[in-house]
C-alpha cells in the first residue's frame, strides 16, 4: 500500500484529473499534491489521490523500476500489488 | 511450498556501480564500528518486500541486522477492530474494505467469513469510490472500514472533507507510525539503534517530525526510499549516524521528501483524526497510536452512528492456535519468523493464523515468498 502507482495526467478538471495507468485510465484527486500539476505530468497514486508529483528528472528510473514489477513472474509478492492496484483501477474506474 | 529461504539472490540495480560503492561503503562503516549485531529497524511494509525481493540482505555485512518493525497497517489493526466490522456486516450494513483486510483475523470470524455467510462485504481501492457507491444507492448505508497510516489517512480525511451523503461513514482503523517507533524506542529489551523511516509517508508528514523523537530517545533516524538504491543509500547514512553517535535526523529521500512535508494535506488530516491511544495487534497499547475521528465529524463516525456491539465475539474466541503467533514480537522486533513455530508449519498464506502472514505487508509473508535472512554460508558468502 505504501508503494503507489505512477501515472500520466491527461485531463484536469478542478481538483479531478484523468490520470493513465499502463493503459488504464482513472479519476484521481489533486486535493492532496502540494505542487501544481499539470497536463502531461507523472504523478504518483496512493488510494485514488496524487501524493506527489515526480519530478521530471526522476521519471524514467520509477517507470522502470514498475515495468520491472509489471513484468514479474505471476507469484511475486511485490509485482502482485502492483498488479492488483491496477487491476482494482481497471474495475473500478470511473473514466 | 516454495521454498526460497537462505537463497541469496542475484541483486539487479539500474546503477550498478552505484551499488557497489554504496556496499563497499556499509562494509567498512560496519567495520569502524566492529561489534555484532547492529540492529536497524524500518518501518513499511515496501521497503521489506523491495529488501526481500532484490536479495538486499545477501548484500549486508554480517553484522548489520535489519529487522522491520510495526510497518504493517493491516497487521497491526487489532482483532476487536475486526470485530466491528463484522458486526455491522453482520446486521445486514454495507461494509467496504482494502482486499488486504478481509482475510485478516478477528476474535472468531474476518471479514471474509461475514461476506461467505452473505453479508455485503466489498473489497474497494479508494475511500471516494465508497462514496460513489452510497451516492448510487441512496437507501443503503455503507461504511468504509478505513485501515492505513497517515498516507491513507489523509486520503480518507480528503473525502470526508468534501461532503459526502448521508448513508456513508467510516469505521477508522488507521493508525499513526511516530508513537509506535517511540513504544520500540523505549522498551528495554529493544535491541534497536536507528529507525529508516518510510519515504511515501514522510512525503506527507515531513521529516521534521521525527527530529523530537530522535533527540529524545537518542536515536538516528533517515528518512529513505523504496528502491533498492534508495535504501541502501539510506542505511548508508543511517550506520553512519550510528558510528558517529549522531542521534540525528537526516533526510535520504530529497527528492520526494522536505522537512515540513505537505502542509494541506496535513492540515486536511488533522481536521478529520485526532490521536488515541489503542492496542495495536500483539504489540502493545500505544499512546496517540490510532486515529479516530474528531466529534465535528460524529455523523459520519460509524461507531456513533451504529451501536456496534463486537464485544460478543470476545467469549467466543477460539485462542488454541493464536496464542503460539508471535506477529507481536516480530513487529516490535524482538523476533523473527522462523522463531515462530508455526511458520511454514502450519501457518501459511493459504491458512494464515495471525495478520502477519495475510497482508502483502506483513513480515510472515514476504519471508515466506521470498525468503527473509539468507544463509550466506550456503550461497558461499561468509
Ligand atoms: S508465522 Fe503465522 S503464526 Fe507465526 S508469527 Fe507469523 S503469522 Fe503468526
Amino acid at each position: 500500500m505504501c508503494l503507489g502507482v505512477p501515472g500520466r495526467i491527461l485531463e484536469i478538471d478542478d481538483m479531478t484529473a484523468t490520470v493513465d495507468f499502463w493503459g488504464v485510465r482513472r479519476q484521481i484527486r489533486l486535493d492532496i499534491v502540494d505542487v501544481p500539476c499539470r497536463i502531461g505530468d507523472y504523478i504518483l497514486n496512493h488510494a485514488g489521490f496524487a501524493i506527489r508529483r515526480i519530478p521530471d528528472e526522476t521519471i524514467g528510473d520509477t517507470l522502470s523500476l514498475y515495468e520491472e514489477l509489471l513484468g514479474s513472474p505471476e507469484d511475486d509478492l511485490m509485482g502482485a500489488d502492483v498488479r492488483g492496484e491496477l487491476e482494482a483501477a481497471r474495475r473500478n474506474g470511473d473514466a | 511450498m516454495p521454498d526460497r529461504l537462505g537463497e541469496a539472490r542475484e541483486v539487479k540495480f539500474r546503477d550498478p556501480e552505484l551499488a557497489g560503492e554504496l556496499g563497499r561503503t556499509l562494509v567498512s562503516l560496519v567495520d569502524d564500528i566492529d561489534r555484532a549485531p547492529i540492529t536497524l529497524m524500518h518501518v513499511c511494509g515496501s521497503h521489506e518486500q523491495a529488501i526481500a525481493k532484490y536479495g538486499l540482505r545477501a548484500t549486508f555485512p554480517k553484522a548489520l541486522d535489519v529487522i522491520m518493525g510495526p510497518g504493517c497497517p493491516v497487521c497491526v489493526t487489532d482483532a476487536p477492530e475486526v470485530d466491528e466490522g463484522v458486526w455491522l456486516a453482520r446486521q445486514g450494513i454495507n461494509v467496504a474494505t482494502f482486499g488486504d483486510m478481509l482475510r485478516v483475523p478477528g476474535t472468531r470470524h474476518s471479514l471474509a467469513d461475514a461476506q461467505s455467510e452473505g453479508g455485503k462485504v466489498h473489497v474497494v481501492y479508494s475511500a471516494a469510490q465508497v462514496v460513489s457507491m452510497a451516492r448510487k444507492d441512496p437507501s443503503q448505508e455503507y461504511v468504509f472500514y478505513a485501515t492505513g497510516f497517515e498516507t491513507t489517512a489523509v486520503a480518507t480525511a480528503a473525502v470526508l472533507l468534501s461532503d459526502p451523503p448521508p448513508n456513508f461513514s467510516v469505521l477508522s482503523a488507521h493508525k499513526y507510525v511516530p508513537p509506535a517507533m517511540e513504544v520500540v524506542a523505549q522498551n528495554p529489551a529493544s535491541r534497536v539503534e536507528g529507525f529508516l523511516a518510510a519515504g511515501h509517508a514522510a512525503t506527507i508528514t515531513g521529516y521534521g517530525l521525527f527530529e523530537p523523537m530522535a533527540e529524545k530517545y537518542g536515536i538516528p533516524i533517515v528518512v529513505a526510499g523504496f528502491e533498492p538504491l534508495d535504501i541502501l543509500a539510506g542505511l548508508v547514512e543511517l550506520v553512519r549516524l550510528v558510528r558517529d553517535k549522531s542521534p540525528r535526523v537526516f533526510n535520504a529521500y530529497p527528492r520526494c521528501v522536505s522537512r515540513e512535508g505537505n502542509q494541506p494535506a496535513l492540515r486536511m488530516m488533522w481536521q478529520v483524526f485526532q490521536t488515541s491511544s489503542g492496542v495495536w495487534r500483539g504489540i502493545a497499547d500505544i499512546p496517540d497510536g490510532n486515529l479516530r475521528m474528531r466529534p465535528e465529524f460524529e455523523c459520519f463516525d460509524a461507531r456513533k452512528k451504529f451501536s456496534i456491539d463486537a464485544s460478543v465475539y470476545a467469549s467466543e474466541a477460539d485462542l488454541a492456535l493464536v496464542k503460539d503467533c508471535i506477529c507481536g514480537g516480530i513487529m516490535s522486533g524482538l523476533a523473527s519468523p522462523p522463531d515462530c513455530t508455526l511458520f511454514r508449519n502450519r501457518c501459511d498464506p493459504q491458512h494464515p493464523v495471525g495478520a502477519c502472514m495475510v497482508s502483502s505487508e506483513g513480515t510472515c509473508k514476504i519471508w515466506y515468498e521470498y525468503g527473509g535472512r539468507p544463509d550466506l554460508s550456503e550461497a558461499g558468502r561468509t
